[in-house]
């Protein structure tokens, strides 16, 4: 049994489809890279298998070790085992770095999740999850609270994408934290070098998965801009 | 039990250490309604106060190039159901001094109860003072706390000053504070707030940049619930070449709770600047998603979020 399982999911913006009929499993321990170019419909996805306010779907089904979700708010899924790491992490006045990994996770020195994504913990434990940090700290910061969480999935939308963004070796180091603790992870990108890194990759366009399989294939085909779905208009490589 | 003990007794339990009035080192000042029941000076800073007719006169002088190494504790509550406390304070720093003040306003019964504060405080040439405010009230309402400060610091003076309500309810609150900064002066004026219920905040804040390249900054963060009100005014002038100021108001608002925020900016030199952000709102879902993603539930998400900028 696939630990997520999604069926034929539609969501519609107004009269416009983001995921149509959409379908993808992920399987226990399984790295999943999910790639395509701009405006396909990835963080529609991640943000409809979290439950975020406003992103529920017209149709289909999404199952968390067989059972449903569908009805869950985002907190209940967490409580399950799903977490998420927004492409743009909000800033939270008044809350250091130290208390901010310590939210809902059980261990009591989070130094090691800081060094995990490439901050030393002396300069940063004290700081304020706030405007004070760059774009590329907050980033690394939320992945390293996703990490102390020790979630069954975590959701990462394109954790390379920004100012200061993350290196592929940074990613790589994360992703492999993440495979150690026997952690899911649906990584979200536009980068086919970083979508190497996972078990298995899966192409979208206009809200469908358009080429599944070994990443080096799907990396291959989505350079070769012979999309079936919009014959290399939409995602086209860059 | 005395009215000494039972005022250190509420403070204690609202979080203080009572043990700092035993301290020869630690200077201090304390008042119950209008009785003065414990004062103490140390080297180069000087505590005078008498009771008078309408309420507490009193007077804090730090000497010429003395830097007092412990906080001041000042504390003034009223244990009573009802009451009214008036306190006078005149508060002078003079040449290059330095002093911390810690205030501890304790009203934990208060059903009827007035605190007035009037402050007049001079802050000399090359001094610092620092002023830190915390009030501990009951959960009645039944209170009217009115703190006025008027300041003034000299050339290359500093003052700072935080104001935190967070404790209790709020009842009614009417700040008025303004400072005027000389040349190269520098103050931070920061209120903190949470109301609840029919609590009514009223905070009017002034900083006058009347020095060449003094400096100001108001910060106000207010949380309001139920159906809680409040008004916030922030007015930064700056009237001198290099003066820069900015005023920071954040209000977050629940339930029936109202607010408004009114920042006033006045520039009356070419060469100053001052700058002002206001934000007035619910809690930001983005940030109430993000908790919750981290397995928290929608009211321990607002509840960290709303401490968070009250911290």
């Amino acid at each position: 049994m696939p630990l997520l399982e999604i069926k034929n999911l539609t969501y519609t913006a107004g009269d416009k489809i983001i995921l149509d009929e959409f379908s993808l499993s992920i399987e226990s321990s399984e790295v999943h890279a999910l790639l395509g170019t701009n405006g396909t419909g990835k963080s529609t996805l991640a943000y409809v298998i979290m439950g975020c306010e406003g992103y529920k779907p017209a149709s289909g089904e999404i199952l968390f070790n067989g059972k449903t979700i569908d009805e869950l708010k985002i907190h209940e899924r967490a409580q399950l085992g799903i977490t998420m790491a927004w492409q743009e992490p909000v800033r939270f006045e008044g809350i250091n770095v130290r208390n901010y990994l310590a939210l809902k996770s059980k261990e009591t020195d989070p130094s090691m999740y800081l060094e995990m994504v490439g901050l030393h913990p002396e300069l940063y434990l004290h700081r304020m999850v706030d405007k004070s940090l760059s774009g590329g700290e907050r980033k690394r910061i939320e992945l390293a609270s996703i990490l102390a969480l020790h979630p069954k999935l975590a959701l990462l939308d394109e954790p390379d994408s920004g100012i200061d963004m993350l290196s592929t070796q940074d990613i790589i180091n994360v992703i492999n934290v993440f495979k150690k603790n026997g952690s899911s992870v649906l990584l979200i990108t536009h980068r086919e070098e970083i979508s190497l890194i996972a078990d298995r990759a899966s192409q979208m366009c206009k809200g469908k998965i358009v080429c599944s399989g070994n990443p080096e294939k799907v990396a291959e085909y989505y350079k070769s801009r012979k999309c079936l779905v919009c014959d290399g208009e939409v995602c086209a490589y860059v | 039990m005395s009215e000494l003990d039972a005022l250190m007794k509420a403070f204690g339990e609202s979080g203080g250490d009572s043990s700092i009035l035993a301290d020869k080192e630690v200077a201090h000042f304390v008042v119950s309604g209008h009785s003065i029941l414990s004062m103490q000076s140390v080297e180069g800073l000087e505590v005078k106060a008498k009771e008078t007719l309408t309420g507490i006169s009193a007077s804090i002088r730090v000497r010429k190039g003395i830097k007092v190494q412990n906080p001041v504790h000042l504390c003034f509550g009223i244990l009573h159901k009802k009451g009214n406390q008036k306190i006078k304070m005149d508060v002078r720093l003079e040449k290059n001094a330095s002093a911390h003040f810690i205030a501890h306003c304790i009203f934990p019964k208060a059903e009827k109860v007035k605190h007035i504060m009037d402050a007049v405080v001079d802050i000399g040439e090359d001094a610092e003072m620092r002023y830190s405010e915390t009030h501990y009230h009951g959960v009645y309402g039944g209170i009217e706390v009115i703190p006025r400060a008027i300041v003034k610091i000299a050339k290359n003076g500093r003052y700072f000053t935080d104001f935190t309500l967070i404790t209790g309810r709020v009842g009614k609150l009417g700040i008025d504070y303004s400072v005027e900064a000389g040349e190269n002066a520098v103050t931070e004026l920061t209120a903190k707030v949470f109301g609840h219920a029919n609590d009514d905040i009223k905070i009017k804040e002034e900083v006058l940049l009347q020095g060449e390249n003094a400096r100001g900054l108001i910060k106000t963060r207010v949380a309001i619930e139920d159906e809680a009100r409040a008004e916030i005014t922030g007015i930064t002038e700056g009237n001198a070449a290099g003066a820069r100021g900015h005023v920071d108001c954040m209000e977050i608002v629940k339930d029936k709770a109202t607010a408004k925020a009114i920042p006033i900016v006045n520039v009356r030199n070419p060469l100053a600047k001052v700058t002002h952000e206001a934000a007035i709102g619910s809690v930001d879902k983005k940030q109430i998603e993000t908790l919750m993603a981290h397995g928290l539930t929608p009211e321990e998400a607002v509840d960290v979020i709303v401490k968070g900028i009250l911290r």
